[in-house]
């Protein structure tokens, strides 16, 4: 779509977006009135940077249903975000939301290179969670053959994958690692399963997991993305080409923002992405400050995709830890880790405050590959360890070699960090 | 003259030993030699056993990770200066020796001293030239 084209639609979306929040939503009101200002002031695109953010703590306050614009009778579907930091979020759909759910969904599995004649296993929870729904109704849209077998049960799902032909999986990146490890215990041979793709995402994770995944199961690896308060899964989409997430700006508008300073930043900038709902109806999203750290980067992809890209997710604005004052992201550590011969991608990251000053512990698990019966060269490993960290990260840590298998595995969001601070 | 050790990797958790021993112990392994390395994280069990690749397979079953090498195994006379000799054996031919550990002989009066360097073969060539007795992996199992 040509940018003049592009842009006059998201402006009319988004004024329309802007006048259903305020005619519906109480909270919205407040905060146009509170900032003396009204939906007809949104008279360009560049004017959204007037309106408010809206925080996970503001929705939080309209547990269970005020922030839906539309009366309950016309909402079919309810989610929640998992609610493991306080009350868990609320988002409702109208028959029109699961119509735009579908059609954004179908679009990442179709990226994925997902067809009718595909067979999708959706290892993603269904529930209260949106990844199962979402990912099912993306793939009833295009009309594959879903299976819903949802998370967990590991030996099963491999099982399933045998006997299905599953082509396509979807999952968080740290559980398709683990269905690979189950495999090899298992001695099932991944040749014998026939993924050829799958829709990653739920969780950060990096270049050096995906090629671990590609390889294992080989096959093409994927970024998926998105999150309960906007719509589930389907907000973004990486293409094969695995040089950035398409977010389908025709629904959703993208900002990338300072999170000191709250500015917006210009392009290829690393900030907080804050997206606004151009098309939602029971739940319409302004500003939605999201807490990942990302870039935004607008170039036509080699795919003949026009849409803007976003990097992989950086961080989140809340897990970045801030250790003897310097800014640190956990998967900065992760990389240098995975920079490391022979070391396997399964961390654990223990923040303490003995006395005064943040320690930093990396809990690693030992690997054959790496593993001596010289004391000395262990000794050795943990330092280089150690050094590569403080090289690639700017902090320095104690490395603790672990036994393998001994850190979780998780079917859901992998837990890599503990903040054992009393801050 | 090599014989294969296996080593074991430790987490200084409460247990651990015991259930690295007690695998081999199921698997119906027996313990020839032992030794341990700590330190204040980790530890490293190294044993002599007659079915090492069997007790690999089943340490990795339980799930510790485990290497195989070589070593050698020497016996020395139980007596003052016993390993004294055999040691300047290995210095005078310039071969370090990473970590040793000895164990008794029952029967016959000597002790057995399991050596290991990176230099094994160079070792065991030395300590012949010189007259010290080098054991075979089956003279070990034996024992």
């Amino acid at each position: 779509m040509p940018v003049r084209e592009r842009e006059r639609l998201q402006l009319e979306r988004l004024r329309r977006a802007v006048k259903t929040a305020y005619d519906n939503v109480p909270f919205f009101r407040k905060k146009f009135t509170e900032a003396k200002l009204g939906p007809e002031d949104i008279r360009t695109l560049k004017d959204i940077t007037r309106i408010p953010f809206t925080t996970k703590a503001d929705l939080r306050e309209g547990y269970p249903f005020g922030m839906f614009a539309v009366p309950r009778r016309e909402i079919v579907e309810v989610h929640t975000s998992s609610g493991t930091t306080g009350k868990p979020v609320v988002t409702g759909y109208t028959r029109g939301d699961i119509d735009l759910w579908s059609e954004v969904m179908a679009r990442c599995l179709t990226m994925a290179g997902a067809t009718e004649e595909d067979t999708i296993q959706n290892c993603y929870g269904y529930g209260m969670f949106t990844g199962g729904m979402g990912v099912h109704y993306g793939a009833q849209r295009i009309g594959a053959t879903v299976v819903p077998i949802s998370a967990g049960n590991t030996k099963r799902q491999l099982e399933i994958m045998l006997d299905f032909g599953t082509t396509v999986i979807t999952c968080t990146p740290s559980y398709a690692l683990y269905l690979a490890e189950v495999a090899e215990e298992e001695g099932i041979s991944t040749k014998k399963i026939k993924l050829k793709a799958g829709c990653f995402g739920a969780e950060m994770w990096s270049e050096r997991i995906r090629e671990q995944i590609e390889k294992r199961f080989n096959i093409l690896a994927l970024n998926i993305y998105g999150l309960t308060e906007i719509i589930g899964p389907g907000v973004a989409h990486e293409c094969p080409e695995k040089t950035g997430i398409h977010i389908f700006e025709d629904h959703f508008y993208a900002e990338v923002i300072s999170p000191e300073t709250l500015e917006p930043l210009p392009e290829g900038e690393q900030g907080e992405l804050v997206l606004t709902t151009l098309t939602r109806e029971a739940t319409p999203m302004l500003r939605f400050r999201t807490r990942d750290v990302t870039a935004l980067r607008r170039e036509v992809c080699k795919c003949g995709r026009t849409l803007v890209k976003m990097e992989r997710i950086k961080g989140r604005t809340d897990d970045m830890l801030k250790i003897r004052g310097v800014m640190v992201f956990p998967y900065k550590i992760e990389k240098a880790l995975l920079e490391i011969k022979g070391i396997e991608p399964h961390y654990q990251i223990i923040v303490t405050r003995p006395q005064q000053l943040d320690e930093i512990e990396v809990q690693v698990e030992m690997s054959r590959e790496v593993f001596s019966d010289e004391v000395r060269r262990i000794e050795e490993l943990k330092k280089n360890i150690e050094k590569h960290i403080e090289r690639s990260v700017g902090i320095r840590v104690r490395v603790t070699l672990v036994e393998p298998k001994t850190l979780p595995r998780s079917e859901g969001k992998a837990k890599r960090v503990i903040d054992k601070r009393e801050l | 003259m090599k014989v294969k050790q296996i080593s074991i990797f430790l987490e200084n958790k409460k247990g651990r030993l015991y259930e690295a021993i007690d695998t081999l112990a199921k698997a119906k392994i027996n313990i020839r030699a032992l030794s341990i390395a700590d330190t204040s994280e980790f530890g490293i069990l190294r044993l002599i056993v007659p079915e090492p690749d069997k007790a690999k397979e089943a340490l990795e079953k339980s799930g510790f990770t485990v290497r195989e090498n070589n070593v050698i195994a020497i016996g020395v006379s139980d007596q003052p200066g016993g390993l004294s000799e055999a040691l300047k054996i290995l210095n005078d031919a310039q071969i370090n020796v990473e970590y040793l550990y000895a164990f008794v002989e029952k029967t016959a009066r000597k002790a057995v001293v399991v050596i290991r360097t990176e230099k094994a073969d160079a070792a065991v060539k030395a300590l012949k030239d010189s007259g010290v007795t080098v054991l075979s992996a089956k003279e070990i199992y034996n024992l």
